[in-house]
């Protein structure tokens, strides 16, 4: 046990160690300072601008911004709508895989552009080469990009002061691609390509199994088929990016995907390493260290009771699992002990319950072992970090935005306890801002109760279950909790490839993203407008203890206020009939 | 009448009324208004209905449980209402006071303002701005105007409940006067400055009843926050009646989850206990103020008091008591201190200024010199003028004697032949420094010493700055002393800092510096030379005793025209935004409560298991529903004298404030409903009601 336990803490700490650096890096990038890759890549980021017309200097109002970004992310959709349908006639297709249909195109090209990448498809078997590499890795990329760049607009909405310029759009998303995910990815890469993933774009193989299987209906299967295809590339920026989506269908549970303990390591602390580090590069930005250290713990210690509560549940197992005592589950030297169902032999409970957590936190949702094994209360910290908005570290750029929007619920209500009009880095808080900051926060709960209650007003979502009672309302919560916090993960028995399945979780993942990203630049571009209000003893502080701890109660409370009936119905109902 | 005196807020006739409103305040046209309340206005006629149906035999609940439910959601509505009716109870019954004040009187109007005998009589109602009136004394003035000739006493009870007549004059700082206003003595000519139905007693009346009262731009902002928590639990009990279904399908048995229940689930859930008490909350904090006879011209400017964090506070009145007294007697160039004591004394025996006074009484203290008689003497008295500045007297021996400025005096001296030497300079020097003036007195162009005069600081006032400090509050000491003086009595009272030798333009510049810097200005003023900086501050509290102009920039009138008024302010306005944060705190943290309550009661059937999130134990899945829709419209009326009050106010920083208000609401808004709750099940099975 306490292996397991020095295992989380030296996950934790490597990954803030990390963090630091990156996140310095990161805010001197996107302030335009020196760092050492200017050098390299400065004549490229020129070339850049001058080829696509793009002035750095440009100071774009939040309209303009946000028409950037929308138009942006539009352009991205029916490219790779188009590249999903068409793929049968186009190159790099070795399988011959046909065009998919409309629907679970819609449902992909949806989740790949709004950063979440649910997989209604399996990689290997739906999708070619080329869709792989020019539609959902170019996404991957700008997507991630995108999420940033708003961040940043929203930076400088607070630090700036009674003008209207946020930056430019086109300018941020060249930095942080050029100076920020490749240079990242590309080492990745190679590290993971060293560890035995592939990246090759031969056709698949077909080798004889060592020992056939017999399968239920009594076929002998001797053969299986082994995919290839680019998946480090796609995998270094999936993780990066907290995309997601992998390469192959059971994603980084696949021993192509992540062969061993090291890969592992890798791709675990990368899909957490950049929403950390902006944490940090926000305190530095702003020029108050403090506050980005604040919402860092106020993240962390969730991050910390999510990841304990979950490792504490799959270490124990179930009742059920060691059928009353009668099965030794206890962790030795000879097993990993504990609720192994649906973790990889390679990774054991801890490896397993920490990418768990990590990913939902994240919205990555990238997967390296079923979340639908889990134990009840283990599967339902990852569901409930959907549902909190995908505020703990979140998505990369959204996941800090969308906690700031929180911070903004958080002292509007403490600045009336103190008598005073609520203000957040100096800036005041007004009905304009309540709105928005409102809809940021909101956005995920509303499409999460609206998708799944009609998923389960539907006859057919029944078809989609793996699991009846209980079990089975958790898999359509987990779907819709999934699609509203833009994760991207499943509950691996849920068939998610039907009509209503792709098209309504496809509209909250757009939802979701843009509501949210949207409501953001117009806090940003109403707070740049405005004077900085002094600071003295009056002012509520927001980087102290109080504050992280309020900050937390108000995140929790909207979301427990949200979901607290429908996790009763789901896993606390059936907590309590594995209690018996 | 006297706005401070009516303080107790229970009483029979208020009641009566308030519960009268409460009623007429069940029209929807009002209801809509508040969006929370709405949503249980709805849910009353809604559940209301299904008891018909119900009766009818369509239903999905025992009707009498139905009933049960909607009677106590339309007790919900009620106590909303009846808390915003006495709130506004206090206010109506002002109005009515002003109302019989701003009776329609014959107005005599002149043509020609220099001729004062032809007047044309008109009813007030119908006096333009610009027209010209006379009054005389035992008429009510017809409209608010600008003196423009004469003098007279009027009496401004009827607006301000201060009895004692004030003396309003043409020119200066105290020409304005107030339509409804009486004159007692002599008589003014008045140019009007207001139409009819716009006159300050217009606003007044406006103001205390209500009526005008627009939402703040904080009450806009918390009400989104309400709203949209609304929205979300009207989702989230809109979602539970699939998921209950589906779970029912899944388990093979019959839904039992009612649309009775599940309003009721929506209705505990959303913020009704601040939803209910928003507005009056916003009223009683209005009505707060106007007990501390202070009128706002909006409820914006109040909320902004709240804000203040830059006071700049009048030195005279404010931080030291009105007049200067005699501290010591300082003789120069050999005198001896009695004598110097005996001529002060002598010239300051007709000076009935306060300071004058005040030399007196320290030469009788220190020396044991009587108070003579000026006949007795034999002596004039030489009064003060701006152009001596100096008074003194002469008595019938022959003896000159002038006391004043030491510049006055040392010009006085020269032109006798006398010296001014450097031991009365270094003299007057060390008075200034210590924050004294210092009077000059001379005998016959001999200098004999200089009197100390002190400010001297109101009782109190250091730790009342001491505390506004600790809130972030800084104050600042407006005066038109030299900056040696300012300095020493700004040290002494322990004010933040000081403008001295102000000016008007120095005030506006001093504002708009802080205000560049991002603090928030508050300020009193009275003169027409103050309008452009009571026009520029964030709250601007104008003296009613002040001129037209000085009103009309400020976003407050002090009806007692009181220099300290602007400390009470600030308390009532951070006060009305404290009373709001920590309502709504309360009400969201009860929503984990009625969760407890609520869940089990629902799903219990449905999944054995869940009966262990009934930690309060409740009797039955009906008592528990019960229970927590009786706390839900209780709290209301509980909470009512705290929404009066406003949640208690100490002057301490920020994060403390937090802290102690996050225990007591947040805290606490966590664990009473669970006791309440509790208590409400096990008196409803005491009572027989659930078996």
């Amino acid at each position: 046990m306490s292996e397991a336990v020095l295992q989380y803490i030296l996950y934790v700490v490597l990954l803030i160690g990390l963090a630091v650096p990156l996140g310095i890096y990161i805010g001197k990038v996107m302030n335009g300072e020196k760092v050492l890759l200017t050098r390299v890549l400065s004549p490229v980021e020129r070339g850049i601008y001058k080829v696509m017309h793009i002035d750095p200097q440009e100071q774009m109002n939040w309209k303009k911004y946000a028409l950037s970004a929308v138009l942006f992310s539009i352009f991205g959709f029916v490219i790779l709508f188009l590249l999903n349908i068409l793929q049968g006639f186009l190159p790099l297709n070795p399988q011959h895989l046909p065009g998919t249909s409309w629907h679970l195109a819609f449902n992909t090209t949806s989740s790949f552009v709004t950063n979440t990448n649910w997989q209604a498809y399996s990689g290997e078997s739906t999708l070619s080469y080329l869709t792989q590499m020019l539609g959902l890795t170019v996404q991957n990329f700008v997507s991630a990009a995108t999420g940033i760049a708003v961040l940043f607009a929203l930076i400088r909405g607070f630090i700036k002061v009674k003008t209207d310029g946020l930056g430019s759009f086109w300018a941020d998303m060249t930095r942080i691609i050029l100076y920020i995910l490749i240079p990242i990815c590309l080492v990745l890469s190679i590290l993971l390509v060293s560890q035995g993933v592939v990246q090759n774009f031969s056709p698949y193989e077909t080798i004889d199994l060592v020992e056939p299987i017999t399968a239920g209906d009594g076929t002998v299967i001797t053969q299986m088929v082994v995919p290839q295809g680019p998946a480090a590339s796609q995998i270094s920026i999936k993780q990066l990016g907290t995309n997601g989506g992998g390469f192959f269908g059971v994603n980084s549970a696949h021993p192509l995907e992540n062969p061993n303990a090291f890969s592992n390591f890798l791709e675990m602390t990368a899909l957490l390493l950049i929403p950390v580090a902006l944490c940090f590069t926000f305190g530095r930005n702003i020029k108050d260290k403090r506050q980005g250290i604040a919402i860092f713990l106020a993240m962390l210690i969730m991050l910390v009771v999510c990841l304990a509560v979950t490792g504490a549940n799959e270490a124990a197992a179930t009742p059920q699992l060691s059928q009353n005592g009668a099965v030794d589950i206890t962790a030795g030297a000879g097993q990993a002990g504990g609720n192994m169902e649906g973790k990889e032999t390679r990774f054991g409970i801890a490896t397993s319950a920490t990418w768990a957590v990590y990913t939902t936190a994240a919205s990555n949702g990238s997967v390296n072992s079923m979340h639908d094994s889990y134990t009840p209360l283990g599967g339902m910290i990852t569901m409930l970090q959907m549902m909190l908005g995908e505020v703990i570290f979140g998505g990369v750029g959204c996941g800090l935005y969308g906690m700031i929007g929180f911070a903004i619920l958080a002292v509007f209500i403490a600045g009336l306890m103190v008598g005073r009009t609520p203000e957040y880095l100096g800036k005041k808080i007004e009905p304009y801002e309540m709105k928005m900051a409102v809809m940021v926060c909101l956005a995920t709960p509303v499409a999460i109760l609206i998708g799944s209650g009609l998923a389960t007003m539907l006859p057919e979502t029944m078809q989609s279950l793996n699991n009846p009672g209980a079990h089975g309302f958790s898999e359509i919560l987990y779907a819709y909790s999934s699609a509203g916090g833009n994760n991207g993960s499943a509950f691996a028995g849920f068939n998610a490839n039907t009509v209503f399945l792709n098209l309504s979780i496809g509209l909250i993942m757009l939802f979701v993203r843009f509501v949210p990203m949207l409501a953001t630049l117009a806090i940003a571009g109403s707070q740049v407008k405005k004077k900085k209000v002094a600071q003295n003893a009056g002012t509520l502080p927001t980087h102290n203890g109080l504050f992280i701890f309020l900050l937390i109660f108000v995140v929790l409370l909207v979301g427990a206020l949200s979901f607290f009936p429908a996790l009763a119905l789901g896993p606390i109902a059936e907590y309590f009939q594995m209690l018996g | 009448m006297s706005m401070a005196k009516k303080t107790g807020f229970i009483n029979r006739d208020l009641l009566l009324r308030a519960v009268k409103d409460s009623f007429l305040k069940l029209d929807p046209r009002v209801q809509i208004k508040n969006p929370v309340m709405f949503l249980v206005y709805l849910a009353s006629i809604l559940t209301t209905g299904l008891y018909v149906l119900a009766l009818c035999g369509i239903k999905d609940q025992q009707p009498g449980f139905i009933l049960g439910i909607a009677i106590i959601l339309w007790l919900t509505v009620l106590f909303a209402n009846f808390a915003e009716a006495i709130a506004e109870g206090r206010g109506k019954a002002q109005a009515d006071t002003l109302r019989a004040a701003k009776r329609d009187v014959q107005a005599n109007k002149l043509a020609d303002p220099s001729d004062h005998e032809t007047v044309l009589v008109v009813p007030s109602a119908q006096l333009v701005k610009g027209d010209v009136v006379i009054v005389h004394a035992g008429e009510q003035i017809p409209a608010d105007g600008e003196v423009i000739e004469g003098a007279a006493s009027v009496d401004e009870s009827a607006i301000t409940g201060e009895s004692a007549p004030v003396i309003r004059e043409s020119g200066g700082d105290r020409s304005a006067v107030t339509g409804g206003t009486t004159v007692i003595s002599d008589w003014l000519v008045i140019r009007v400055t207001s139409e009819a139905g716009e006159s300050f007693l217009d606003k007044m009346i406006a103001m205390v009843e209500g009526a005008s009262r627009k939402k703040t731009p904080n009450e806009l902002a918390l009400q989104i926050l309400l709203v949209a928590l609304t929205i979300i639990f009207l989702l989230v009990v809109m979602a539970l009646y699939p998921y209950s279904a589906f779970s029912a399908n899944q388990a093979g048995v019959q839904n039992s989850t009612s649309v009775t229940a599940l309003v009721t689930l929506l209705i505990c859930l959303a913020p009704t206990t601040i939803g209910a008490l928003l507005s009056a909350i916003g009223i009683a904090g209005m009505s707060r103020l106007n007990q501390a006879n202070v009128l706002a011209m909006s409820g914006r400017a109040i909320e902004a008091a709240g804000d203040v964090d830059i006071l700049l506070l009048d030195k005279t009145g404010t931080i030291t008591l009105g007049n200067r007294q005699a501290c010591a007697f300082i003789p120069v160039d050999g005198t001896d201190e009695r004598e110097l004591a005996d001529a002060a004394q002598l010239s300051s025996l007709a000076d009935e200024t306060p300071e004058g006074r005040s030399v007196v009484v320290l030469a009788k203290e220190q020396f044991g010199i009587r108070g003579r008689n000026m006949g007795q003497v034999q002596a004039t008295f030489i009064p003060f003028t701006a152009k001596t500045r100096m008074s003194g007297v002469d008595t019938a021996a022959g003896d000159e004697i002038r006391k004043g400025a030491a510049e006055a005096v040392k010009e006085y001296v020269l032109s006798k032949g006398g010296v001014y030497s450097k031991e009365c300079e270094d003299t007057v020097k060390s008075v200034s420094n210590q924050g004294g003036t210092p009077l000059v007195v001379a005998k016959n162009g001999r200098i004999l010493g200089v009197i100390h005069l002190k400010d001297i600081i109101k009782q109190g006032v250091k730790e009342k700055f001491a505390d506004l400090r600790k809130m972030g509050i800084k104050t600042i000491m407006i005066t038109g002393d030299n900056p040696l003086t300012a300095a020493a009595i700004a040290a002494e009272a322990g004010v933040d800092d000081f403008l001295a030798e102000a000016t008007p333009e120095g005030k506006l510049e001093l504002i708009r510096s802080y205000q560049k810097q991002g603090h928030m200005v508050a300020m009193t003023g009275d003169g027409t030379n103050d309008a452009p900086a009571l026009a520029q501050a964030d709250v601007a509290v104008a003296m009613n005793t002040g001129t037209q102009a000085a009103k009309e920039a400020g976003n407050m009138v002090d009806l007692d025209s009181s220099p300290t008024k602007l400390i009470d302010i600030v308390r009532i306005g951070k006060q009305l935004l404290m009373t709001r944060g920590s309502l709504t705190t309360f009400s969201i943290a009860n929503d984990v409560a009625k969760y407890f309550a609520i869940i089990p009661a629902l799903f219990m059937g449905l999944y054995p298991g869940l009966s262990a999130l009934n930690i309060m134990g409740l009797h039955s899945a009906e008592s528990a529903l019960f229970s927590a829709i009786i706390y839900n419209a209780l709290i209301i009326v509980a909470l009512i004298p705290l929404a009066l009050k406003g949640v208690k106010y100490r002057e301490i920083p920020a994060g403390k404030l937090l802290t102690q208000n996050l225990l007591i609401y947040g805290l606490g808004g966590i664990i009473a409903p669970f006791l309440a709750i509790k208590l409400i099940d096990m008196l409803l099975v005491a009572f027989g009601l659930f078996i």
